[in-house]
């Protein structure tokens, strides 16, 4: 190959050289580290801790707490499945703000992961007659009945499919998780999923000091950056410590189950031998694991 | 390097590796699709791991002072006879709402023994064991209510639970569960600034 020594090499070559400088000049080692970080799939274990020890210090240092990162991995021969009882839920969205608090959810701009749909009886699963903005004095409200929806962590998730750099993946217990490093921001996972169940951060997210959690898992609960997706993961920050999601924990009617598919003496298992079960778009194949049931 | 001199070795070598890429591929992508359908062998598994949950049950929810309830019965001749109640007990008397027209207190409680609840075939009962005589009516809620399905547990999925009594969520004089004061609906889009 001819070397070329012109006028506009040294141009472009000068201004790459000064350019790529700058950008280097303003962060430090971590900030570096950081910006060459791989995804989070492809890391070795001392990779990861030494992550997630990089981010309990910075939120340490941004929040003035002790933080605790996780970075625990699936459990063997474990599934999750979610079941929730439509003939319970009375709309109380107590589970709403339980995971706003545990999941450290931005306040402003808001996100909620879960949206409970006020549904008609008359009728049944029906959308577009649906609504999350129902404020009476009491719930339940006559003639109505109550959807909760998260992700619906299927086991065929389109939103996987799409994601142009596989920043989000379906972990080995079934748990659809994002890495937010990794996350560039194109939301077609959000124009893919059916349930409406990602949320962009298109504001800095802000969540009170004396409020956050300090209680993390690195695909989960963790503090998110402006420009990433977030969505429900079933807690994984509890449940990968054996823990109960949650809104299974504050609901006050006891509607919502959660369990090992994989073990023939969970709740969610006797439930989908047991009761009338249905999944919400279950035309599209996306195989969700949670399922709606009726236990009365 | 010398092997590079085999230039016709070079195809076959991309043919085969092409071949086990596409095997790999396919080899990958069975366990993801036959997940669901593979759950009886991991029965067995977890049977064999001898998965086991304790039932730690919480004291019931008495009033403040009410119990035991022979403080106050002991020296009083149990009358058996259905009644509206006065003084004593009235708040009781006035919500109760649990079959009204054919149940009364002698129904649930012992007539001679306070501290104690009775079943229908007259055995006597702990307050701690009160799901038993909810269950004597209500036996598919308490079919479900063991095995976790009515009713909310608490603590690990993998293990030590706590359970909450028939009580604790429904009042057993008035069991209909009580309307909720809704936590506040989600921003409308067109609020957002």
């Amino acid at each position: 190959m001819k070397k070329e020594n012109s006028r506009r090499s040294f141009f472009k070559n000068i201004s790459l050289a000064t350019f790529s400088a700058l950008a280097l000049s303003g962060c430090d080692m971590k900030a570096l580290d950081q910006f060459l970080q791989q995804n989070f799939r492809t890391l070795s274990k001392k990779e990861k801790d030494d992550i997630v020890k990089n981010l309990e210090a910075k939120y340490k240092e941004t929040y003035g707490k002790e933080f605790h990162v996780s970075d625990d991995s699936a459990m063997e021969g474990v599934l999750f499945g979610y079941g929730l009882d439509l003939s319970r839920c009375i709309g109380c969205r107590k589970c709403v703000y339980a995971c706003v608090g545990e999941n450290n959810q931005s306040r402003e701009p808001q996100i909620h992961w879960i949206q409970v749909l006020q549904m008609e009886k008359e009728k049944g699963i029906d959308f577009a007659h649906s609504t999350v903005h129902y404020n009476p004095e009491k719930v339940p409200e006559k003639g109505h009945f109550y959807v909760p929806i998260a992700c619906q962590q299927c086991e065929n998730p389109p939103c996987v499919k799409v994601c142009p750099v596989k920043a989000t993946w379906k972990e080995p217990d079934g748990v659809v998780v994002v890495d937010y490093n990794w996350c560039i921001g194109c939301r077609y996972c959000m124009a893919a999923c059916p349930y409406g169940a990602r949320h962009f951060n298109w504001g800095k997210p802000s969540i009170p000091v004396e409020e956050i959690n300090t209680d993390m898992h690195y695909l989960g609960n963790r503090p998110r950056m402006k420009g990433v997706v977030e969505k429900c993961t079933f807690c994984i920050q509890r449940v990968r410590q054996g823990k109960y999601p949650a809104c299974v924990e504050v609901c006050p009617v006891g509607a919502r189950k959660f369990g090992n598919l994989l073990d023939p003496e969970s709740e969610v298992r006797y439930i989908l031998e047991n009761k009338r079960v249905l999944v919400l778009k279950q035309e599209l194949n996306t195989q969700p694991k949670f399922y709606y049931f009726f236990g009365i | 390097m010398k092997h590079r001199k085999n230039v016709p070795i070079k195809l076959s070598d991309l043919v085969l590796a092409f071949s086990i890429v596409l095997l790999v591929g396919c080899h990958q992508k069975e366990p993801e699709n036959t997940k669901l359908f593979q759950i009886s062998e991991v029965k067995e598994a977890a049977i064999k791991k001898g998965e086991t949950s304790e039932n730690a049950i919480e004291l019931p929810p008495f009033s403040d002072g009410i119990y035991p309830c022979s403080d106050c019965h002991k020296d009083m001749v149990p009358n058996p006879v259905k009644r509206e109640l006065v003084d004593m007990h009235d708040d009781i008397s006035a919500m109760f709402d649990h079959d009204k027209e054919n149940r009364w207190c002698t129904d649930c409680h012992d007539l001679k023994n306070r501290d104690f609840l009775k079943l229908a075939s007259g055995k006597l009962l702990d307050f701690k064991e009160s799901y038993k005589l909810c269950g004597q009516c209500h036996g598919e809620k308490l079919r479900d209510w063991k095995v976790g399905v009515h009713g909310k547990r608490t603590g690990m999925w993998n293990g030590k639970k706590q359970y909450m009594l028939c009580v604790h969520c429904h009042n057993p004089h008035s069991p209909k569960f009580k309307e909720l004061t809704p936590e506040p609906p989600p921003i409308r889009q067109e609020d957002i600034n």
